[in-house]
């Protein structure tokens, strides 16, 4: 029997259409749904795949952003900046009334700044639009509770994730129908991994945020992890100044939460030759998932994270 | 930007399902093939180095490779399982694996049938201390059923058996055996230790007289199984649409995925669903040509997908299906054969109406009969009247109106489809089309000259069903008794379908079961609808306890023919009143299916009419009268 070697870009286009095939349906199949953007890698390829669905219409339904206040500034300019290049339907969710109460990083813990930041503020979003479907870049790499993630993710009243009544998958055939009150997040890169992700940005010439290239940043040192000091609302503790290092990020989120790594890789090809070589999950960077490991990521399942 | 390349021609994505349980050593063998292909993350790996389970005899430090395959918190918590975890691995050839792994405890069926459904391969492990089992038929049994072509049976735990290959052998031929029966294209037999790992994914030292591949060396061999057809070259063009695509200048398209075939511009294609002709005008994909414009294909291959723009304009709606012409077309049909899997809690019931849903398309379906029952283990045929959850039997389905469906054996995606709970919308079953059995061609529907409305003006007054549902004893004849009086002295044509009239002809065969009680009120129903057709005003007075029951029933009806009306009296009076002594038996324990005692009724959400049934009669019959002369 002769082995045949598969080149890259055929997995991609697998996967690829396979995003493409779910897009599809949950535009057609919910009332309204929405597409979650993050402004990260994941969030970029999606719109990206969300173009391909529609083509040479534009995509059918908004998109939302969970704008926590602390996300890196540069991150809110390219969210900016991509809504008008692609004329988006931007809707922005923010948890007005723990900002006004003044929580942040520092003042809560981070397991409770992200209960009030982002899942209260996710849930509260979704609600007030009343969309019935929510897209997200969630992967089942990730992490190893992800696993057992579907790709058409059910949620009972109140956005519970109840993992008795996640729905087998069978086929291509989806199941989107929804009882009273019941809502779907959809992951139409499930089976993708970390490096699909990074292969089809460049493949696709995907634009993302300058942040996942090195250059010098403003950082200090805390507990092992290199965070960005993005602007002033940074408390600085005695004797910390920042200081500039060629810096990169894995994985982008709150800049006091995200952890950076020391790296020379300005470009995509040394970008994707570090991520290649690396066999650490993209969580380990990310100090929200800090307190519990992996249990505390289905934790916040089920209160409604993503 | 990448030359496409044909995904037919590579297979990309090895679709693999694990069979086996936690005692076979499934999770070590699926722990360490990840782990050795480099699949796994070194903080997972870290994790699996420090955590130990209790018993472990695994020195610390080293890879408790079945924790890499750990389930989850909830799971754990609540002693349950989620039936499929996902995985990826990369193989050296550069295909990608996505493992679809079922945990082996309960629920097995059901949990076997979703992994298997996508699975190219299966790794089926049996333990070779313990032999071949009834397990492993009923693995093998299920994968078959479930369109698996590739097996590949993992014979475990040989180092328990001294690595002796008589062993080996005795177990691999009668696994052979097994699989004759059944429509398998490829076995694989492979002697292997998961603790110590041999021939894993390194040859083993310890059984020099092995010749064959490792497990990685198979997987990595591995090429699809053609069908029949796909060797020939004759597949057929399966195309469900998904979303219609409008753009601007006039732009309409048909978006889905290739699931079967290929497709190339200038084709003539038909809609399955019309029978209507036409040819492929474009297939147009989003990428850009360097002048900036859209970029059409020439041809689109199975797995991709694209958007199909048509010579002419016909009537095309998600859930139609494309197919090619003459050999290749589907004809529409209303009655399957389907072997069922149950998948929900609650058991099959006869007569009720179920969303079946196929890709995009969905249809209200009934199960109108279960042939038999299917021993996974034997194979044999057992004389069944309903299935329950993890049975799998073969069953008949009508669909409310004609639908294209495939056999399985052509096409997993048209010729698979899901039964979902119209009320709760959880997915009660999945049905593989063994053959349709009325093409609905040949039951045609014939127009009389003389019709409703003909009639309808030679009675002088509109036709109606009004359904009354309530307990028993709520006083639903009492009430449609003396409103039919009434109708009747104003000159309105009326007749009565009463619950305990029916039951002494046409239902007679009918209990009290809910599968039972949904064929009453589906035979009810479409007698009403018969009489309703002839001009007469139906009052129907029926128990008719369950929500899915009686939205079928409506649903045969166009809105304002057909008015629910719930007879709300409370269960205590009910039972007071117990005009048939009914209570009292169900009391003594002589009637486990009473309404009310045994069974639940479910209160309508929103009927067209409530009627207090502990009121003033005359009231009561004022207020229905009014509802259905419309006044």
């Amino acid at each position: 029997m002769t082995t045949s070697t598969v080149p890259y870009d055929a997995v991609l286009d697998e996967l690829e259409a396979e995003a493409i095939h779910i897009y599809r349906e949950t535009a057609a199949a919910f009332k309204n749904p929405v597409l979650l953007y993050s402004i990260g890698k994941d969030s970029s390829v999606l719109l990206h795949l969300a173009q391909k669905a529609f083509a040479p219409a534009t995509i059918p339904f908004p998109v939302m952003h969970i704008d926590t206040t602390w996300k890196f500034r540069e991150m809110i300019e390219f969210r900016d900046r991509r809504a008008a290049e692609l004329n988006l339907d931007l809707r922005i969710a923010q948890n007005l009334s723990a900002i006004s109460e003044g929580v942040t990083p520092f003042s809560h813990g981070t397991h409770e700044y992200t209960r009030l930041m982002k899942t209260v503020a996710l849930r509260e979003g979704l609600d007030r639009y009343g969309f019935d479907a929510a897209v997200g870049g969630a992967r089942r790499d990730e992490e190893r509770s992800r696993a057992k993630e579907r790709i058409f993710s059910l949620r009972e009243p109140g956005h519970q994730w109840d993992p008795r009544k996640q729905r087998p998958e069978f086929w291509r055939t989806a199941n989107t129908q929804l009882a009273p009150g019941q809502s779907m997040r959809v992951f139409p890169l499930s089976n993708w991994t970390e490096l699909d992700v990074w292969k089809y940005i460049e493949r696709e010439s995907i634009p993302i945020p300058e942040l996942y290239f090195s250059k010098p940043r403003p950082v200090v040192e805390r507990d092992g992890t290199l965070i960005m000091v993005d602007d002033e609302r940074f408390p600085l503790r005695d004797g910390e100044t920042p200081e500039m290092r060629m810096v990169r990020f894995r994985t982008l989120g709150c800049y006091p939460l995200t952890g950076a790594v020391e790296s020379s890789a300005d470009n995509m090809t040394d970008l994707i030759r570090e991520m290649s070589g690396s066999k650490y999950s993209e969580r380990s960077g990310r100090l929200i998932d800090g307190e519990g490991g992996s249990e505390s990521m289905e934790g916040k399942k089920k209160e409604g994270y993503f | 930007m990448a030359t496409k390349l044909s995904a037919a021609q590579l297979t990309p994505v090895l679709h693999l399902v694990t069979c086996g349980s936690v005692d076979d050593g499934k999770s070590t063998l699926i722990g360490r093939l990840l782990a050795e292909t480099g699949s796994v993350p070194l903080d997972t790996l870290d994790y699996a180095r420090r955590t130990r389970r209790g018993g472990s005899t695994i020195p610390v430090g080293e890879i408790d490779y079945s924790l890499l395959t750990d389930g989850l918190e909830a799971e754990r918590e609540q002693g349950i399982t989620i039936d499929v975890a996902y995985r990826h691995m990369n193989l050296p050839n550069g295909r990608r694996v996505l493992v679809a792994d079922s945990p082996g405890h309960e629920q097995y069926t059901r949990n076997m049938a979703v992994a298997a459904s996508n699975g190219d391969v299966a790794i089926l492990m049996v333990d070779a201390a313990r032999g071949v089992r009834a397990q492993t038929h009923r693995h093998l049994t299920i994968c078959a059923l479930m369109g698996v072509k590739t097996i590949i049976v993992a014979v475990n735990k040989m180092d328990l058996v001294g690595f002796e290959q008589t062993v080996y052998e005795e177990i691999s031929g009668a696994v052979r055996v097994a699989a004759a029966r059944l429509d398998v294209a490829e076995v694989i037999t492979i002697p292997v230790s998961a603790f110590s790992g041999d021939n894993i994914t390194v040859e083993s030292a310890n059984m020099p007289w092995c010749h064959g591949p490792t497990l990685l060396g198979a997987l990595e061999e591995w090429e699809p199984v053609p069908t029949e057809a796909a060797a020939n070259g004759t597949e057929p063009f399966r195309f469900p649409v998904q979303f219609i695509v409008r753009a601007e200048g006039n732009f309409r398209g048909y978006a889905g995925t290739v699931v079967s075939g290929s497709i190339a511009r200038g084709d003539s294609i038909v809609i399955a669903d019309s029978g209507r002709p036409a040819i492929v005008d474009r297939i147009v994909t989003y990428d850009l040509h360097t002048d900036g414009h859209i970029k059409d294909l020439d041809r689109a291959e199975w797995g991709q997908a694209v958007t199909i723009t048509l010579d002419r304009e016909v009537d095309v709606t998600r859930g139609d299906v494309i197919t090619g012409t003459a050999g290749d077309s589907l004809e529409p049909a209303d009655r399957f054969a389907v072997d069922m899997v149950w998948l929900g809690e609650e058991p099959l019931a006869h007569g009720r109406s179920y969303l079946l849903i196929s890709g995009s398309r969905s249809v209200p379906a009934t199960v109108t009969n279960v042939r038999h029952k299917i021993d996974v283990v034997t194979g044999n045929h057992d004389a069944a009247r309903i299935l329950e959850m993890n049975d799998i039997g073969r069953v008949e389905v009508a669909t409310d109106k004609p639908v294209p469906l495939d056999t399985y054996a052509v096409c997993r995606d048209t010729g698979g489809f899901l039964l979902v709970d119209r009320v709760s919308a959880d997915t009660v079953a999945a049905g593989m089309v063994a053959h349709p059995m009325r093409r609905s061609a040949n039951v045609k529907y014939h127009d009389y000259a003389v019709d409703h409305d003909a009639r309808k003006l030679l009675m002088g007054h509109d036709a109606k069903v009004v359904w009354l549902t309530g307990l028993s004893g709520a006083g639903k004849s009492t009430i449609a008794d003396a409103a039919v009086r009434k109708l009747h002295s104003l000159g309105v044509h009326t007749y009565v379908l009463d619950g305990d009239n029916v039951r002494h002809g046409l239902n007679k065969d009918l209990g009290f079961t809910p599968e039972d009680r949904a064929e009453n009120v589906r035979r009810v129903a479409e007698v009403a609808k018969l009489m309703r057709d002839a001009g007469v005003v139906v009052l129907v007075a029926l128990v008719s306890p369950f929500t899915s029951d009686r939205r079928a029933a409506k649903e045969l009806f166009n809105p304002g023919d057909f008015l629910e009306v719930f007879v709300d009296t409370p269960l205590a009076i009910a039972q007071e009143r117990d005009p048939k002594g009914l209570y009292a038996k169900a009391a003594a324990g002589n009637l486990p299916n009473m309404t009310g005692v045994g069974q639940e009724y479910e209160v309508p959400t929103q009927p067209d009419l409530v009627l207090a049934g502990n009121g003033d009669l005359d009231v009561a019959v004022d207020e229905l009268v009014k509802a259905i002369l419309g006044e």
